[in-house]
C-alpha cells in the first residue's frame, strides 16, 4: 500500500451520559491509502459511525471528549486544527454521504442552491458558472434531465435520486476523500446496486479514495480492497477483502459471514 | 450490474409542478379567507377611513355631548362631543401600528435569542432561563412597569408589549431549531464546510419560519388586546390621542348612559383579535401540513 492520505490513529472517543462517559469507540486505528476504498463493517452501535463522524469532527463538541487519539490528514492531526482550516477541509477536501437520503437534503432549497452553495463555498466560481457546474455534476450522478431537474425542490425527487443528488454534492468540489456512510440502507435493492455501482465508477473515474461503511457484507465484498472489522468499539480485524472472506479469524466476522450465507440477502 | 448502473433509471414523470401550494391551500381554508377579510377591511378602514370622515379626533362640539347615534354621528359623540366614528377610525390605526411593530420587534429579538439558544447549545440554558424569568411575570404586569418607567407614549408601550411576548417568540423558534439542528441537513451543510453563520441563515432559520409567522399573528392580536387593556389601565398612548383603550376608558363611567362610546371602540378590538386569531390559524394548517408532505 502507498502513503496513507489518511489515518486514524489510536482513537477514543467517550460521551456524556447521565451515568459519567460512556467509551463509545476505544483505541480504533486504520487507514486509508490514496485511491484506495477501505471497508468498515460491523453491526449497529460498534463504532462504526462514530469513527466515521470524528474524522470531520462533527460530534457534538459540549458532550464529546478524545482523550487521545490523532487523525493524520495531509500532515496535520485534524483533531487539533483550528475553526478555519476544519472548514476548507469540510467538504474541499474530505466530503461525506449520508445514511438518508430524506433527511439530508434542505427542503426549502432547491438542488441548485444547495450544490451552488457547496461550490462556492470552496471555490470562487461565479454563480452562472457554478450553476453550470451543478447540472454536470447531475449529469455525472446520472440524474436524467439534469437541466430541469436541478431547479426541482428536494421533496420532488425520489430516495434514489436524491441520494444521487447527495453523492452530487459530495464530490463537488472533488475531495480527495469520500467517507460513505452507509449510503444505501434506506434504499431498496434495486436502487442499492445502482447507488454502489455509481460510487464505484465515480471512484475509477476520479480516482479518489474511499470509506465505505455498512453492515452488509455482500456490499464490502464487492466495493472494498480493504476491510476493518469493529465490534464493540474496536477494531477487531484489518484485512484484505479476499482474506476476510477466505479465513476470518474473529468469532464475529466468522460469525458475521455464516448468517449471510445462511440469509441470502 | 453494470448495465443497471450506467443505463439511466427509468424517467420518472413529474406531476406538473404547483405553484405556491401554500398559497392555494390558504384560499380555499375558510377560517383563514374571513379573519383575512376581517384584518383588511379594518386596515383599510383604518388607512382611510380617517380621510373619508373628513374630521378631526380630537374636534370638541360641547353641543353635541353624548349625543346617540345619528345620522351625522353614526357611531354617536363622547362627553367631549367628539365624534366617536372619527376616533375609532384613528384608535385602530394606532392599535394596528401598535400590533404591527410589537409582532415584528418581538419576532426579531425572539427569532434571534431563539435561534442562538437552540444553534449554540451552551447558551442555551443561560438564555432560556432569562426567558423563564421574563415570563414568571404576568405579561400585563410587565408591560405596566416598563411602560410606567418608560413615561406614558405610544413607543413605550410597543418597548414594553415587545418585550412581555419575546419569550414566548423565543420558545417557539428555540424548539423549532431543535428539531430541524438534528436533520442530517444540517449535517450535511456542515460537512460542506459552511460556517455557523450561514447554517443558521441559510439552513436553520428558513425552515423554522412557519411556527415564528404563526405565532406573531398571535402576538399580533394579544398586542391589540394588551394596548387596549394598558389605555384602559392609563398607562397607554396619553389620552388627547385616540386609541381603543382610551375611548373606552374615557366612556366607562357612562356607560349605562352613553354605551356606545363603549361599544364600537369595543367591537373593533374584537374584530381585531378576532380577525389575526382566524387568520393565523388558517395559517397554522396550510404551513403545517406542507411540513407534513415534505418529511
Amino acid at each position: 500500500m502507498s502513503e496513507p492520505i489518511l489515518s486514524v490513529e489510536n482513537l477514543t472517543v467517550q460521551f456524556r451520559t447521565d451515568s459519567g462517559w460512556l467509551t463509545a469507540i476505544d483505541d480504533v486505528a486504520f487507514s486509508v491509502g490514496e485511491r484506495e476504498c477501505l471497508g468498515i463493517v460491523g453491526e449497529s452501535g460498534s463504532g462504526k459511525s462514530v469513527s466515521a463522524l470524528s474524522i470531520l469532527r462533527l460530534h457534538n463538541r459540549a458532550n464529546t471528549r478524545i482523550p487521545n487519539g490523532a487523525i493524520r490528514y495531509g500532515g496535520a492531526d485534524v483533531l487539533k486544527l483550528p475553526a478555519r482550516e476544519l472548514r476548507r477541509i469540510r467538504g474541499g477536501e474530505i466530503a461525506m454521504i449520508f445514511q438518508d437520503p430524506m433527511s439530508s437534503l434542505n427542503p426549502v432549497l432547491t438542488i441548485a442552491d444547495q450544490i451552488v452553495e457547496t461550490l462556492r463555498l470552496h471555490q470562487s466560481v461565479s454563480p452562472s458558472a457554478a450553476r453550470r457546474r451543478a447540472i454536470e455534476l447531475l449529469d455525472l450522478v446520472r440524474i436524467p434531465d439534469a437541466a430541469r431537474r436541478v431547479d426541482e425542490y428536494p421533496h420532488r425527487l425520489s430516495g434514489g435520486m436524491r441520494q444521487r443528488v447527495m453523492i452530487a454534492m459530495a464530490i463537488a468540489c472533488q475531495p480527495k476523500l469520500l467517507i460513505a456512510d452507509e449510503p444505501t440502507t434506506a434504499l431498496d435493492v434495486t436502487i442499492q446496486a445502482q447507488i454502489l455501482e455509481l460510487l464505484r465508477d465515480l471512484q475509477a473515474e476520479l480516482g479518489r479514495s474511499v470509506i465505505l461503511i455498512t453492515h452488509a457484507l455482500g456490499v464490502i465484498a464487492e466495493f472494498a480492497q480493504r476491510v476493518v472489522v469493529m465490534y464493540a468499539g474496536q477494531v477487531i480485524e484489518t484485512a484484505p477483502v479476499d482474506a476476510l472472506f477466505g479465513r476470518p479469524m474473529h468469532y464475529c466476522g466468522r460469525r458475521a459471514i455464516m448468517i449471510t450465507q445462511i440469509i441470502p440477502s | 450490474m453494470t448495465d443497471t448502473a450506467l443505463a439511466p433509471p427509468v424517467t420518472e414523470q413529474l406531476a406538473p409542478r404547483r405553484r405556491f401550494p401554500v398559497l392555494r391551500k390558504l384560499v380555499r381554508h375558510r377560517s383563514f379567507c374571513i379573519g383575512a377579510a376581517i384584518v383588511l377591511v379594518l386596515v383599510a378602514a383604518a388607512l382611510l377611513g380617517p380621510l373619508l370622515r373628513g374630521m378631526d379626533p380630537s374636534a370638541m362640539q360641547v353641543r353635541f355631548r353624548y349625543r346617540p347615534p345619528s345620522a351625522l354621528y353614526p357611531f354617536g359623540a363622547d362627553g367631549f362631543g367628539r365624534d366617536i366614528l372619527t376616533r375609532v377610525l384613528y384608535g385602530a390605526r394606532l392599535s394596528l401600528f401598535i400590533g404591527l411593530s410589537v409582532a415584528l420587534l418581538s419576532g426579531l429579538f425572539g427569532t434571534i435569542i431563539g435561534i442562538v439558544a437552540g444553534h449554540f447549545r451552551v447558551l442555551d440554558s443561560l438564555l432560556m432561563r432569562c426567558m423563564d424569568a421574563l415570563m414568571a411575570f404576568p405579561a400585563i404586569l410587565l408591560a405596566i412597569g416598563i411602560s410606567a418607567a418608560l413615561g406614558p407614549q405610544t413607543g413605550s408601550v410597543i418597548v414594553a408589549l415587545a418585550v412581555a411576548y419575546v419569550p414566548r417568540t423565543a420558545r417557539i423558534v428555540r424548539a423549532s431549531a431543535l428539531v430541524i439542528r438534528e436533520m442530517e441537513y444540517i449535517e450535511a451543510a456542515h460537512v460542506g464546510g459552511a460556517g455557523h453563520l450561514r447554517v443558521i441563515l441559510k439552513h436553520l432559520l428558513p425552515n423554522c419560519v412557519g411556527p415564528l409567522v404563526v405565532q406573531l399573528t398571535f402576538v399580533f392580536a394579544y398586542a391589540i388586546l394588551a394596548e387596549a387593556a394598558l389605555s384602559f389601565l392609563g398607562v397607554g398612548p396619553p389620552p388627547p390621542a385616540a386609541s381603543l383603550g382610551n375611548i373606552i376608558a374615557e366612556g366607562r363611567d357612562y356607560s349605562v348612559e352613553a354605551w356606545w362610546i363603549m361599544l364600537f371602540p369595543g367591537i373593533a378590538i374584537s374584530l381585531a383579535a378576532l380577525g389575526m386569531n382566524l387568520l393565523g390559524d388558517g395559517l397554522r394548517d396550510a404551513l403545517d401540513t406542507r411540513l407534513k408532505m415534505e418529511a
